[in-house]
């Protein structure tokens, strides 16, 4: 059984009067362990697609599963206590809170948990070595650059070990270099830690480094 | 608790904004406690007195005198223990706007009346002895540095205001709770003497038994009711009532502006936590992202809120607190006793805090609301 089961699934916007559809009854699997990326043009509705897995915004019709439990069906308060168990969400602007250091942002998802502070300083420590940056961990976002803000953000997405990883753009404000130490990361999660990972692009080379790449396209889902 | 270092940096992100809306929330207490602590120093002046003692008037006003003749009538009477008299001086030392209440009494009997003041014996026969002697309470003495044996000079701006009249402090008393340490007594026959045409202002009476109160008003009050100076009897408590109201319905105005200060607080932190809600808008949606709920959201931004007119309120009560004792501030001697009351200080507290939870309910709801989606599309 997939980790992520996709059915039937349809997007319309509705701007006043006007129905917009994104894409229409699609279907997707994606398994344990899998790293999927998901190529398109703009606007073809890649992004909506990872909302709608996130839970962040609402299908049209279809349903989603994640593990067994159908996002689709849960109310608000069940899809934000989901999300923090479940999902790590890695951004184009990596969306780290300024006013926090690299340590405070990585820690965000556990407050949300049960830990003890001494627990939640081992898990984040932990995260922020993984991304290799626990040498800057008191350092605010403003004093890091590009890579290292979206490497925290990475940090920030693994912290509470989720089933599933959602990368929107990770690297569509890097340089070369460091979109490439990102992939490179992203890369490892999924091979030495087993991450399930869902990456949306429209860059070539960072397809490159997923095991199997999707088209969304018109509203079409093809391999 | 771990929530709240998100709240603090989330003040002391735009620290001007948030140091100004405190500053305002502060003035805005401070206001409010200033203007009920007045309100409130206004009512205990109303329960000072006792109801075992009655106040015979001028049933035309205060202001005006009764004969002297009457004492031996009133004090008579049946259920009468004793009665006395005085008058307002309404003396001056060196600066008008230093009031104090001054009074010209009976010191055969007066101070027999009242046991609110602890006067020394030796300081009282003192006191007693000389025509020209005064006796003043703790406060008063503190407040102009006077000494016992001083002879000071007085005037009145009632009495022949361009006459200066000598004085010399013979006793000092102490007050029990609730009575002022700022009165200023001296003879009446010094008064007399002086003037020659002074008739008592009011006479006090002690009764046998509190509970004869009414019958010895009407009696009183029916017995002159036809003479040229009839009278009005009441009790003592009913008479600083009456005074107290002569300032007016203080109460009203003062509760009026109370509400504007209200009103004021929840506009001031409303418009800041709107701004900064909208502000960090697109953190809001990541915070989601991430799993915070909207009920987390919501409790966050009105902790924001409360915290902000809390510490707001905190400043501006421990201030007024603070200035007040500090300066020992009476309201140039009308508002005897002026406190800040520590059931004022924790109403302040608590109005800070619940306007602060009000003005944060909306960019609350907004915070908690957030389509996370349509938000971190145009953050992006």
């Amino acid at each position: 059984m997939a980790l992520l089961e996709i059915r039937n699934l349809s997007k319309v916007y509705q701007r006043d009067s006007q129905a917009i559809p994104v894409f229409e009854d699609i279907d997707l699997d994606i398994d344990t362990g899998e790293f999927l990326v998901l190529m398109g043009p703009s606007g073809s509705g890649k992004t909506t697609l990872l909302n709608l897995i996130a839970g962040l915004d609402e299908p049209t019709s279809g349903t989603i599963t994640v593990g067994g439990e159908d996002v689709t069906a849960m109310s608000r308060r069940q899809l934000a206590a989901w999300r923090s168990n479940h999902v790590g969400f890695i951004f184009q602007l990596y969306n780290l809170l300024p006013v926090l250091t690299g340590y405070q942002n990585v820690e965000l998802p556990l407050l949300l948990t049960n830990l003890s502070k001494k627990e939640r300083r081992e898990h984040v420590m932990t995260a922020l070595e993984v991304v290799g940056l626990s040498d800057r961990a008191d350092h605010f976002p403003r004093q890091l650059s590009g890579g290292q803000e979206q490497r925290v953000a990475i940090g920030r997405a693994i912290v509470s070990d989720p089933t599933l990883i959602l990368a929107d753009e990770p690297t569509g404000d890097l340089d070369a270099k460091s979109a490439d130490e990102i992939l490179t990361l992203m890369q490892r999660l999924n091979r030495e830690y087993d991450k399930t990972i869902l990456l949306v692009t429209h860059d070539q080379r960072a397809a490159e480094r997923g095991e199997a790449i999707m088209h969304l396209d018109k509203g079409i889902l093809s391999r | 608790m771990k929530f709240a270092r998100l709240v603090w940096v989330n003040l002391a992100r735009n620290k001007r904004r948030t140091i100004l809306t405190i500053l305002s929330v502060a003035t805005a207490l401070f206001l409010f406690v200033s203007l009920r602590s007045v309100n409130t120093t206004l009512n205990d002046a109303r329960e000072v007195g006792s109801e075992s003692r009655m106040v015979v008037r001028n049933a035309t006003s205060i202001v005006f005198s009764l004969p002297e003749a009457y004492h031996s009538w009133i004090s008579t009477m049946p259920g009468v223990r004793r009665a006395t008299w005085g008058n307002w001086f309404h003396g001056i030392y060196q600066d008008p706007r230093d009031f104090f209440p001054s009074f010209a009494v009976d010191v055969d009997g007066y101070f027999d009346i009242y046991p609110e003041m602890v006067i020394p014996e030796d300081q009282e026969q003192a006191f007693r002895r000389e025509r020209t002697a005064a006796m003043v309470g703790t406060g008063l003495m503190e407040r102009f540095g006077w000494r016992l044996g001083q002879t000071i000079s007085l005037t009145s701006l009632i009495y022949s205001p361009d006459q200066a009249w000598p004085l010399t402090i013979r006793a000092v008393y102490t007050p029990l709770p609730g009575w002022t340490d700022e009165a200023f007594y001296l003879h009446y026959d010094y008064l007399y003497e002086m003037t020659d045409w002074v008739q008592p202002g009011w006479y006090v009476l002690e009764l046998e038994d509190p509970s004869l109160a009414a019958t010895v008003a009407e009696t009183i009050d029916e017995h002159y009711k036809n003479s040229r100076y009839a009278t009005r009897t009441e009790t003592e408590r009913a008479f600083q009532a009456g005074l107290v109201s002569m300032y007016g319905n203080v109460g009203l105005l003062m509760n009026a502006v109370g509400i504007a200060v209200f009103f004021a607080i929840l506009l001031v932190a409303a418009n800041a936590m709107m701004m900064a809600a909208r502000e960090r808008t697109g953190e809001t949606a990541v915070l989601k992202t991430l799993g915070f709920s909207d009920r987390l959201l919501f409790g966050l931004v009105l902790v924001e809120a409360a915290t902000i007119t809390a510490i707001g309120g905190l400043l501006g009560v421990v201030g007024a607190k603070l200035l007040f004792e500090g300066t020992g501030f009476q309201g140039a001697g009308l508002l005897p006793g002026f406190e800040v009351k520590a059931s004022t200080a924790i109403l302040g507290m608590a109005i800070a805090i619940v306007l602060g939870l009000i003005s944060g309910l909306v960019p609350a709801w907004q915070a908690a609301r957030i389509p996370v989606a349509r938000t971190l599309r145009r953050v992006a």
